[in-house]
């Protein structure tokens, strides 16, 4: 099917009349974030984003593309795993705790997300194996996740620090969403190949009675996926790199780029899959009221492995290795998966300019394969 | 996963840090096994991973010995009876007795790592007959640190059961050994070929019985230990407890030796 800009309005609007809170890009602050979106005017109509290791601004497009940009330093997850949520409250009752599950107290907003790319359908599939998969399932997490409609907005142009094609990810969407669009720049203005993931998207799409595509729509939106396919110049060499990593426990890199590392966390706060979380109670003066709280954590603080006697990982390198071992190394161990997709925010948001990839491979001992595919 | 709230039935003080208290089991208890643990809250303050250190034959109550390291081990050791706390679980893998029928049982404990450690000394004695020898071997840092000290003593009359201590600093009033808990292994009687080892306590402490459990011939497969790391939810969301591939709130905190040894020797992992 054939949308034009119209079309691809009165889908939000639509969407938002059923219910929904259409989540979607939007420009604040000198980033592209998702947040609540009301219509296209909302939407990043003619920016762009420049990525490299440490370094991301927004520049104006020569066009009044709405999609035309890479990836934000939010991703989906902070909607679905939010960042602070409340567990539950404790009320006294007589001398009895009454406790109460915040789950039960207001029903989460029922979200479509809209401009997901094929990087983060992976992220969220990734989440949904570690938060849904195991013996337990996360409510919170279970009760956003469950009525999500997506519409996935196919990548069209990439940035140095995207690695999807390394990780299978990307940049070709292949499901995980309702709809799926295409965005093809004819002069200053875009229209949208789209088309359904799921019978949902289907029924969403024929409601919008927008011609067919021709073949020759089609093509042009194939050539533009085509180009961020040939953008891609990073690469991570995955073959054996899950049981190096596992066994260059010991390996001078480790002491290199502690010596760059901050701990800041920046990169498990932007990484589509970290999923690690603390818990904070909170109580009144009377004490008659108390409540626990579920924060984002990182396993880049010291108080993250904390027992009793001191930090499990006291020093930077520890916790460095920790968190690229257990995304691409344990996480497969653990979850069946990597816990990378390749989608690089950890890289351009690094204050250090620390690339995964280049230390990954160091660790393991390839050659490193980006470089060799730029100097190509 | 939501705790229940439960009421502490009795508290009993064990040394100047530690107290063992009873909670009445949220809706009459499911059981446990020995070796598995709760989150124990105080709401308003936060939750602890707690080891159940009672008798898996009494389901009903849940008893728990917790020693005051920080805000919330402080908080729990000063309830009272009558009192509530918030309990979750049982959670995490249990010492594999059921398996280990027909062998002696040799116990190492560390410090607060006999708590743990307890529940499976009532599993074998309430199933006398189908273990071997049960051998204890206790290592506190004094005299005044030790644990259980009376039963201890009562257990160490019973047939087939050997129960040793010593402790890092003795004191003029103290008679038996001083020196690391490894130092007991001269007199522990026990038939390596046909013993599984059950241990616990700190991690360095567990290194050197592994070293010492190997030189006395022992197999690595026939012993189990109980690892401790950070928890905050039990349930494998929210990563604190990794190690290495392993997530110890669900796939331990017992872990047969052989899969973790490894691990246990790799500093800062
Ligand atoms: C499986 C398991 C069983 C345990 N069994 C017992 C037991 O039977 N008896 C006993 O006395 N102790 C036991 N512990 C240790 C006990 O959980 C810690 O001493 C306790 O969490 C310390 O919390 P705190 O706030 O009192 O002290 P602090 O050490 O001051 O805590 C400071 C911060 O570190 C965190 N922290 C410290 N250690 C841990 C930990 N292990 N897990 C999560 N957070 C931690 C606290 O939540 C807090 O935020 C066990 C630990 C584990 C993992
Ligand atoms: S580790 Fe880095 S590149 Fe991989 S998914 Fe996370 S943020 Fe993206
Ligand atoms: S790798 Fe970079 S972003 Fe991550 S903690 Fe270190 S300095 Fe911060
Ligand atoms: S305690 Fe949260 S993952 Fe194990």
């Amino acid at each position: 099917m054939r949308l034009e800009a119209k079309e691809l309005a009165s889908l939000i609007e639509t969407l938002r009349r059923d219910g929904y809170e259409v989540v979607g890009p939007t420009v604040r602050d000198g980033a592209i974030v998702y947040d609540a979106i009301e219509g296209l005017e909302d939407l990043p109509r003619g920016w762009t984003d420049e990525h490299a290791p440490g370094r991301y601004r927004l520049l104006r497009r020569p066009d009044n593309a709405l999609f035309g940009y890479v990836v934000g330093p939010q991703s989906w997850k902070r909607f679905l795993l939010p960042p602070r949520v409340r567990l539950f409250s404790v009320r006294r009752n007589g001398d009895q705790p009454e406790i109460i599950a915040d789950a039960s107290a207001e029903p989460p907003p029922k979200y479509a997300f809209l401009g997901a790319r094929a990087c983060e359908l992976a992220a969220l599939a990734v989440q949904d194996r570690v938060l849904l998969g195991g013996p337990y399932a996360d409510p919170i997490y279970r009760n956003r996740r469950q009525d999500v409609f997506v519409i996935a907005v196919q990548c069209t142009q990439a940035a140095p620090t995207c690695f999807c094609s390394s990780m299978g990810t990307g940049p070709k969407l292949s499901g995980g969403y309702d709809i799926a669009l295409t965005e093809v720049v004819e002069g200053a203005e875009s229209w949208f190949v789209a088309h359904a993931g799921t019978e949902a998207g289907a029924a969403r799409l024929a409601a919008l009675g927008a011609p067919e595509a021709s073949p020759q729509d089609v093509a042009r939106a194939e050539e533009a996926a085509r180009r961020a396919e040939s953008m891609i110049t990073r690469r991570l060499n995955t073959a054996g790199l899950r049981e190096r990593l596992a066994e260059n426990f010991e390996h001078p890199q480790w002491d290199d780029v502690a010596r760059r590392c901050l701990a800041c966390a920046n990169c498990t706060l932007v990484c589509p899959t970290c999923f690690c979380v603390t818990v904070e109670d909170t109580s009144d003066v009377t004490g008659s009221h108390a409540e626990r709280w579920r924060l984002w954590d990182s396993c880049f603080t010291q108080s993250f492995s904390y027992i009793h006697g001191g930090p499990v990982r006291a020093s930077i390198k520890a916790r460095y290795r920790q968190w690229l071992t257990h995304k691409l190394s344990s996480w497969h161990d653990q979850f069946g998966t990597s816990g990378c997709v390749g989608c690089g925010r950890c890289i351009t948001w690094c204050p250090a300019a620390i690339e995964i990839t280049t230390e990954a491979e160091a660790v393991c001992g390839f050659p490193p394969s980006s470089l060799r595919s730029e100097q190509a | 996963m939501l705790p229940q709230a439960s009421r502490v039935i009795a508290v009993e003080r064990e040394t100047r840090d530690t107290f063992t208290f009873t909670v009445a089991a949220p809706g009459g208890g499911s059981g446990f096994a020995p070796g598995q643990f709760s989150m124990l809250s105080v709401f308003g303050v936060g939750e602890a991973p707690i080891s159940i250190s009672g008798d898996p034959g009494e389901p009903d109550r849940l008893v728990y010995t917790v020693r005051s390291v920080g805000p919330v081990t402080q908080a729990l050791v000063t309830r009272r009876p009558g009192e509530w706390i918030g309990v979750r679980g049982p959670f995490g893998a249990s010492w594999p007795l059921a398996a280990l029928r027909g062998k002696d049982i040799l116990i190492v404990a560390g410090g607060i790592g006999l708590a743990p450690l307890r529940p499976a000394v009532y599993y074998v004695l309430r199933r006398r007959g189908d273990y071997g020898r049960l051998v204890l071997l206790y290592g506190a840092r004094s005299p005044q640190d030790m644990l259980y000290r009376k039963q201890l003593s009562a257990w160490s009359y019973l047939p087939d059961t050997q129960i040793l201590t010593t402790v890092d600093y003795g004191g003029l009033s103290w008679r038996g050994h001083v020196g690391v808990v490894t130092t007991l292994f001269r007199y522990a009687r026990f038939d390596a070929q046909r013993t599984a080892a059950l241990v616990c306590g700190p991690e360095v402490m567990m290194r050197f019985v592994l070293r010492e459990l190997e030189t006395r011939g022992m197999a690595l497969s026939d012993v189990y230990v109980s690892m401790e790391r950070n928890m905050k939810c039990a349930v494998g969301f929210c990563g604190h407890c990794q190690l290495g591939p392993h997530f110890v709130c669900k796939d331990g905190p017992v872990f047969p030796a052989a899969r973790v040894k490894r691990l246990m020797e790799r500093y800062e992992l």
